[in-house]
């Protein structure tokens, strides 16, 4: 250990090689078979149970846990895998407090939902663990579809389909599968490399080959696989993010925290990663709060997220927040940067309070200011499509879909954060990559 | 509160005592048990020796909730494996130490007369308080004509109890065995035979599961499996109603009662007095969370008695039995109907799956379009299954009619007159009255 949390400037290896294992171990750990029972023994099994209307992906949750509480995980399993192929990371990373818990009605009677995120776990855990695979194919029809994107969309949307039948290729612009699984998932949340097992487990499905390093624009175009495929499914993601532009005098200072957190994925050894003593991320969804915690845990002294509406309006659940805070990272609300000074040596970002207009609804900026010291800054305030939305019909940057998921170009599908329907969920995500894949289906047999 | 009680003239300080069975097997257990607090002990059932011999492996299977929670057992031990001078030697030791607690000597020999007349002047010398005879054992002894085989057939109830009664200066109790069609039967016998108590229930016979990967049963010694007796809050009920047949039946008026059966808390304890028992025996519960519970049971029964103004066990004592009644007696002109407490009600809809499902079709899934459930007077048949399934206490309630009222499932007013199925125009054997 060669510097302290209180080491000056942006430096590595703040924390204990103990520290970093501890704090980068996994977030929610699985539940014994014991805790799962008792867990599951919980569950009302509700008629026409809210859980379920709330999931995306409509996984018939009151089965699975009941088949879980007479032991049969790989009964569960396969009633979380028939809704969801990725029911494993969903398990994950599903804000589940805004969803099926947050339906349960066990909230409603004594705020202590059944935690069915850790039961599906349990559950899919059983099944992968064991290395099975419960779906089988029967072999290729002969029909070629193109997906673009190895995110969850991407994934779910091949599989249903290789499940269909039919031989899928998917262009992936990156030298790894799992788009967001692989590089937008806090660390905590999916250890032991869970993003790239899945996959693995995933794939057994056969009839899915990956193209690696293949980027739509550059290397292929939608018109080249319109006419080689009999479909093409775009489950691309968001490629580029919003900017921040404050006053910096010559430096770039700010950095993208999405980047931030795909390197924390991406490296072996945490002591490598250089971080700020003093961490300010701009931004109030799960990117900041993934990105504030984390630096949090690779030894920063202090870190800040700075949202410029109230706190209510922040798209990180509430416990996201309370983690959050849970942690050290302090949230200031109402409050936008301005500008990044240098005093002594030391970075300072001057912020104002904002404040909404009652009657305009527009966020005003007024004349209180403050600054806090900050020597690393991450900007997480959303991501954005590249250009390459003229040829669809599009609205807010995104592509248009109908209820079918399809775009306005013949032969395409789409799905994902790509698309201006749902929320940026992987869960939503997967959804829409099965439901598409299902729509493809139906489009091609009825020819 | 004083809870001293008083069965067949055996006074303990309460009504709390240690049926036979394991935790009665030896001088140490009784004497933990006697300083933990416990009335008194019906021993372990003493037998002729050679003393019998137990399996080498497990004796007990178990009926559990998700939580592990011990909802019902059963054991396929047999009664003591010690020699009976052991037991008779600790027992006089017992009573001589503890002069306040009743000590109960539990017996089984065949039925030979001279099994019993060699055996009781033993006992005797004991200066133990009293017999007990185990009728009740469905599993192994029973295969040897004692137990269950003796507790099955009144006749040989009767004329072993009058053996023995000859044979011993002692109150006699007669341990039943609820694997019979009509408890009335064995227990008018043992009072017939001189018996001055009953006591019930011994276990239930009963396989409690099977191993699904070997095929045995289980507890498995080897491979097999063979039934047992099947004890603790699963069975509460089934000796609820045999204590109250005996309470009730005519023919045994006023005789004694010890109650015996699942009783897990100072409640169920409370259930058994009201039915009828004198005193209440405890086994399963002492065998799942150890000797302690006996403060809970004592404390939480004098407080209810202090609640209630009742000032001694005997007052609770076949309270609920003038209640007890034959479904013919039952009053038709009742009527109530479920209600749901909007407030309390978290919409898991269970109310409705079981009335839609497997009831009367009497609940309502939406209330103005939305996800919530509402009785419909018109369907509700007042069965009480929503009430069974709803997992908040209280959101639904029976509410009773008010006389005059409109029963709008019958279009007819509720009547305040008494009306049973004996009168019932429905009834092909309805008492008319005369014209």
């Amino acid at each position: 250990m060669s510097n302290t949390k209180l080491s000056p400037g942006i430096v590595s290896a703040r924390l204990s090689e103990e520290d970093y294992s501890n704090n980068f171990s996994d977030a929610y750990p699985g539940f014994s078979n014991y805790e799962a029972k008792v867990e599951a023994d919980r569950c009302y099994f509700c008629y026409d149970a809210p859980c379920i209307s709330a999931c995306p992906t409509e996984i018939n949750i009151p089965l699975f846990i009941r088949q879980i509480s007479t032991e049969m995980e790989e009964e569960a399993a396969k009633t979380i895998f028939d809704q969801n192929i990725l029911g494993g990371m969903c398990a994950r990373v599903c804000p589940t407090e805004t969803l099926c818990e947050e339906a349960c009605v066990r909230e409603a009677a004594e705020g202590k939902p059944v935690k069915i995120g850790r039961l599906q776990r349990y559950a899919t855990d059983a099944t992968m663990n064991s290395n099975i695979h419960p779906y089988s194919r029967d072999g290729s029809n002969g029909k070629k579809i193109a997906v673009i994107g190895s995110g969850p969309a991407g994934l779910a949307c091949s599989h249903r389909l290789a499940m269909l039948g039919y031989d899928v290729e998917i262009f992936e612009s990156k030298s790894k599968a799992g788009g967001l699984n692989e590089y937008g998932i806090a660390t905590y949340k999916s250890v032991d490399n869970f993003a790239s097992k899945e996959i693995d487990w995933l794939l057994k499905i056969g009839g899915i080959k990956i193209n690696f390093n293949k980027t739509l624009g550059t290397d292929f175009s939608i018109d080249e696989l319109r006419k080689s495929f009999d479909a093409v499914f775009i489950g691309c993601g968001l490629q580029d993010t919003n900017k921040i532009s404050i006053h910096t005098g010559s430096e770039q200072f700010v950095e993208d925290a999405v980047d931030f957190i795909a390197d924390l994925r991406q490296v072996n050894d945490f002591s490598s990663l250089p971080i700020g003593r003093n961490v300010v991320v701009i931004g109030g969804g799960m990117t900041a709060i993934d990105a504030a915690v984390q630096s949090q845990l690779l030894g920063a002294e202090k870190v800040t997220i700075i949202y410029r509406r109230n706190l209510d309006n922040m798209s990180a659940s509430q416990k996201e927040q309370n983690n959050a805070t849970s942690k050290g990272v302090k949230i200031i609300a109402n409050a936008i940067p301005t500008a990044i000074e240098k005093e002594n040596n030391i970075h300072k970002l001057k912020l104002s309070y904002t404040e909404v207009d009652n009657e305009t609804g527009q966020l005003k900026e007024l004349n209180q200011t403050f600054s806090i010291e900050a020597d690393q800054i991450f900007c997480a305030i959303g991501q954005k499509f590249n250009n390459l939305l003229d040829v669809f019909q599009s609205k807010r940057g995104k592509i248009v879909i109908d209820n079918d998921g399809k775009t306005s170009v013949k032969n395409v599908w789409a799905g994902g954060d790509c698309v201006d329907k749902g929320e940026d969920l992987t869960v939503s995500a997967v959804a829409q990559g099965r439901d598409a894949a299902q729509a493809i289906h139906k489009s091609i047999i009825s020819k | 509160m004083n809870l001293q009680s008083e069965f067949l003239g055996i006074k303990s300080p309460n009504p709390f005592w240690l049926a036979s069975a394991p935790p009665t097997d030896k001088e140490y257990n009784v004497r933990r048990a006697f300083e933990a607090g416990w009335g008194g002990v019906v021993w372990k059932t003493l037998g002729l020796d050679p003393h019998i011999v137990n399996v080498n492996g497990p004796r007990y299977g178990a009926v559990w909730g998700p939580d592990r929670r011990l909802l019902g057992m059963n054991n396929i031990e047999l009664i003591t494996d010690r020699p009976l001078q052991i037991n008779l030697d600790e027992i006089k030791i017992i009573k001589r130490d503890y002069p306040d607690r009743a000590v109960i000597v539990s017996l089984m020999v065949p039925c030979e007369e001279d099994c019993w007349k060699s055996i009781l002047p033993k006992v005797d010398e004991t200066e133990a308080d009293g017999l007990e005879l185990n009728f009740g054992c469905p599993h192994g002894m029973s295969e040897r004509g004692m137990g269950s085989a003796v507790g099955q057939v009144p006749d040989y109830i009767e004329m072993v109890t009058r053996w023995v009664k000859s044979n011993t200066r002692m109150p006699v109790i007669v341990k039943l065995t609820p694997n019979i069609t009509d408890i009335r039967y064995p227990a008018r016998a043992a009072f017939k035979g001189g018996a001055d108590a009953v006591s019930l229930i011994n276990t239930v016979a009963s396989i409690v599961s099977v191993n699904l990967d070997t095929f045995s049963p289980e507890p498995s010694i080897d491979g097999k499996g063979t039934h047992g007796g099947y004890c603790g809050p699963a069975v509460k009920p089934i000796a609820l109603n045999l204590v109250s047949q005996i309470a009730r039946d005519p023919e045994m008026q006023n005789k004694d009662i010890s109650g015996i059966g699942g009783v897990t808390t100072w409640r169920d304890a409370a259930e058994f007095l009201a039915l009828g028992a004198g005193n209440v025996q405890v086994c399963t519960a002492a065998m799942t969370y150890g000797f302690g519970i006996i403060s809970e049971l004592t404390s939480g029964l004098s407080n209810w008695m202090r609640k209630k103004e009742i000032n001694s066990v005997s007052e609770i004592v076949g309270k609920a039995i003038p209640n007890v009644t034959d479904w013919q007696y039952l009053n038709l002109n009742h009527v109530t109907k479920a209600q749901i407490d909007q407030d309390l009600c978290i919409k898991c809809g269970r109310c409705y799956a079981v009335c839609e499902d497997t009831s009367h079709q009497a609940i309502s899934k939406t209330i103005n379009g939305e996800r919530g459930f509402e009785v419909i007077d018109e369907e509700c048949v007042a069965c009480n299954m929503c009430i069974n399934v709803c997992p908040v206490e209280n959101c639904i309630t029976m509410r009773d009619l008010e006389t005059g009222e409109v029963d709008k499932r019958t279009g007819q007013k509720v009547s305040d007159e008494y009306a049973n199925w004996t009168t019932h125009p429905n009834n092909p054997s309805s008492v008319k009255a005369a014209e």
